[in-house]
């Protein structure tokens, strides 16, 4: 069923179609035909509808409560999940999930942001809001990544990283910078999917990588829209422009040459199909992990240091 | 309206010759001589406050009289989203901002030298967008540091900068990865970079560059900090300090190696150097 203001135009349309298949049930003569007209238009319609999503409206998109989240990816595709724990200073940040996994074949370090599903999770996880010691446990899964000599896989899902008190006084601020530090020179292959929100420092914390991929629904920023509205229009009622300004769809980061790859998910949003959507990611992923695996240490590093430079657009 | 239309009132007139001979301090609230403040390196003579500087202003007052030397200086923002706001177009601001600095971005880079020992420096300028990290700023902060690499160079970055330029979206996030890349390769060939974070150093510069020096060094009192105060205060429902978020408040909770009068820096900062024994 339709659950945004822009798939309006669609709702009608499953009612009726809700209504046919009932009278087919008692009646099975007729509607058959009407049905699969029906439907066929409805597809139609809202494959024309997300083709032309507005950035505002993939924020939505990106934003769904029943949005896979990284459990669930791990669930569909990924087998022999060992997690590990601990940032080895200060505690578990549950915010941020890391193990060794397999993904098909292929052996590999996961990490990624870990929102919940309903409150329960969510409070325990703090909405996919990591801390320092998030950020410092991912560097930590790398470096055990580098020495057991397995990529690194990341998943991209939060607001950003955390802004609390006990955030502030632990280093977000340099258990960020030390990410981006670090990940520049860690010697295995890095390759980062966005797959909901990409919140700022807090998803890029997690993101210097050889290839970044985006789900075709999810968004990356610098700032959320509401932030940026009430920043530079003073009022954060004009998400939408700021949403619309900031360009921060997969298409657009694509064409900014930030991203590599666009992963394709189901009209309607990957909630509608978790477990093709996640098929989708893993099918690109390994394609780009065994293009990268057959660098050199060396030439991955100089690769990446490359791609990073090269980031940003000024006049000489 | 604009300045020239303006019928200056007489309280605005008197104003203006009061701010040619004295200086407010934007702490204490106290009325110190223009001069005297200029002398004590914008510092207020009465409370110490650590008022802003340009960055010239910083690399007369840390590098040796004659030393210096700009590089990348034409280096300058392009509006690589077409970006709009409320208030009109990203390059208007970057017009105006250039205009005003006489800079063509927010950071000045270039070689110089602290008490004979030779160095390269960018140092930020809070007057260009808020010191804010574009593209062109990433840019020259990465070239600099390419330059320290190159020829064997340690690297000083005076930091002041409220964080990412919104009005280049994503790529100036990307900034905060490109100038990363940048420190990562002068660790890799062990070359010192020393970090000095001056009043505001937060959100995306603070997350970056500026706290991963082999040294951190603050000013006095300075604004340092990741998240802003007012998000904070939401996030968490209550009021937060004045210490909070200060050079002082950093240094307790293990971020920074010292907080250092801006008197005192130059001399602090070739004194780390001089301990450089490769």
């Amino acid at each position: 069923m339709s659950e945004f203001d822009f798939e309006k135009p669609v709702a009608e349309m499953e009612k009726a179609i809700e209504k046919l298949k009932n009278i087919n049930s008692d009646n099975k003569t007729d509607f058959n035909a009407q049905l699969a007209d029906l439907e066929a238009k409805l597809i139609e319609r809202k494959k024309e509808i997300y083709d032309n999503l507005t950035p505002w409206q993939t924020v939505q998109v990106a934003r769904h409560q029943k949005r896979p989240v990284l459990f669930d990816y791990i669930k569909y595709i990924f087998t022999d999940f060992i997690e590990l724990h601990g940032d080895r200073h200060f505690g578990d940040d549950h915010a941020m999930v890391g193990g060794f996994a397999k993904l098909g074949n292929e052996k590999v370090m996961l990490i990624g942001h870990s929102k919940g599903k309903n409150i329960e999770e969510n409070i325990k996880r703090n909405f996919g809001q990591a801390k320092p010691e998030g950020y410092r446990k991912a560097l930590r899964l790398m470096r055990l990544a580098e020495k057991f000599n397995v990529p690194v896989i990341t998943f991209v899902d939060t607001q950003g990283a955390f802004p609390g008190l006990d955030a502030e006084e632990r280093g977000q601020h340099e258990a960020i910078a030390r990410n981006l530090t670090e990940m520049a020179k860690i010697k295995v292959p890095i390759i980062t999917v966005v797959t909901g929100e990409g919140g700022s420092g807090g998803a890029l914390g997690i993101a210097v990588a050889d290839s970044v991929m985006m789900l075709s629904y999810a968004v990356y920023s610098v700032i959320s829209p509401e932030g940026c509205a009430g920043i530079l229009w003073r009022d954060a009622s004009f998400s939408s422009n700021a949403a619309e300004a900031l360009k921060i769809t997969a298409k657009s980061l694509l064409e900014l040459g930030v991203i590599d790859e666009i992963i394709h998910e189901p009209v309607g949003g990957a909630q509608t199909d978790p477990q093709q959507t996640a098929e989708n990611i893993k099918e690109v992923v390994l394609k780009q992990l065994k293009k990268l695996s057959a660098y050199s240490a060396t030439k991955l590093l100089n690769k990446r240091f490359e791609k990073f430079s090269a980031m940003g657009k000024f006049n000489r | 309206m604009p300045w020239f239309i303006k019928t200056k009132t007489e309280r605005e007139a008197q104003k203006e010759i009061s701010d040619d001979i004295w200086e407010k301090c934007n702490k204490c609230k106290a009325h110190v001589f223009k001069q005297d403040y200029i002398n004590n390196l914008n510092v207020c003579p009465k409370c110490g406050s650590h008022g802003k500087i340009t960055a010239y202003e910083r690399i007369g007052m840390t590098l040796d009289s004659g030393t210096f030397k700009e590089l990348n200086e034409t280096i300058s923002p392009a509006d690589p989203l077409g970006f709009i706001d409320g208030k009109g177009p990203y390059t208007a601001k970057v017009d105006q901002a250039r205009k005003k600095t006489g800079l063509n971005e927010a950071v000045v880079t270039g070689t110089g030298k602290i008490n004979e020992i030779a160095v390269v420096i960018a140092v930020m300028d809070f007057r260009f967008l808020g010191g804010s990290l574009g593209s062109a700023t990433g840019e020259k902060i990465l070239l600099a540091s390419n330059y320290a690499c190159e020829h064997k160079l340690p690297y000083i970055i005076f930091s002041a900068s409220g964080g990412a330029r919104m009005h280049e979206g994503i790529l100036s996030l990307m900034q905060m990865a490109k100038t990363c890349a940048g420190i990562a390769r002068l660790d890799e060939k062990q070359l010192p970079f020393i970090s000095v974070l001056t009043d505001p150093t937060t959100g995306g510069v603070s997350a970056s560059y500026a706290m991963v020096g082999d040294v951190n060094i603050a000013e006095p009192g300075a604004l340092v900090g990741f998240a802003g105060r007012r998000v904070i205060e939401q996030t968490i429902k209550q009021k937060l300090p004045d210490s909070f978020q200060t050079s002082e408040f950093v240094l307790e909770h293990g971020f920074l190696d010292m907080v250092v009068h801006r008197k005192d820096l130059k001399n602090t900062l070739s004194g780390i150097l001089s301990y450089y024994n490769r």
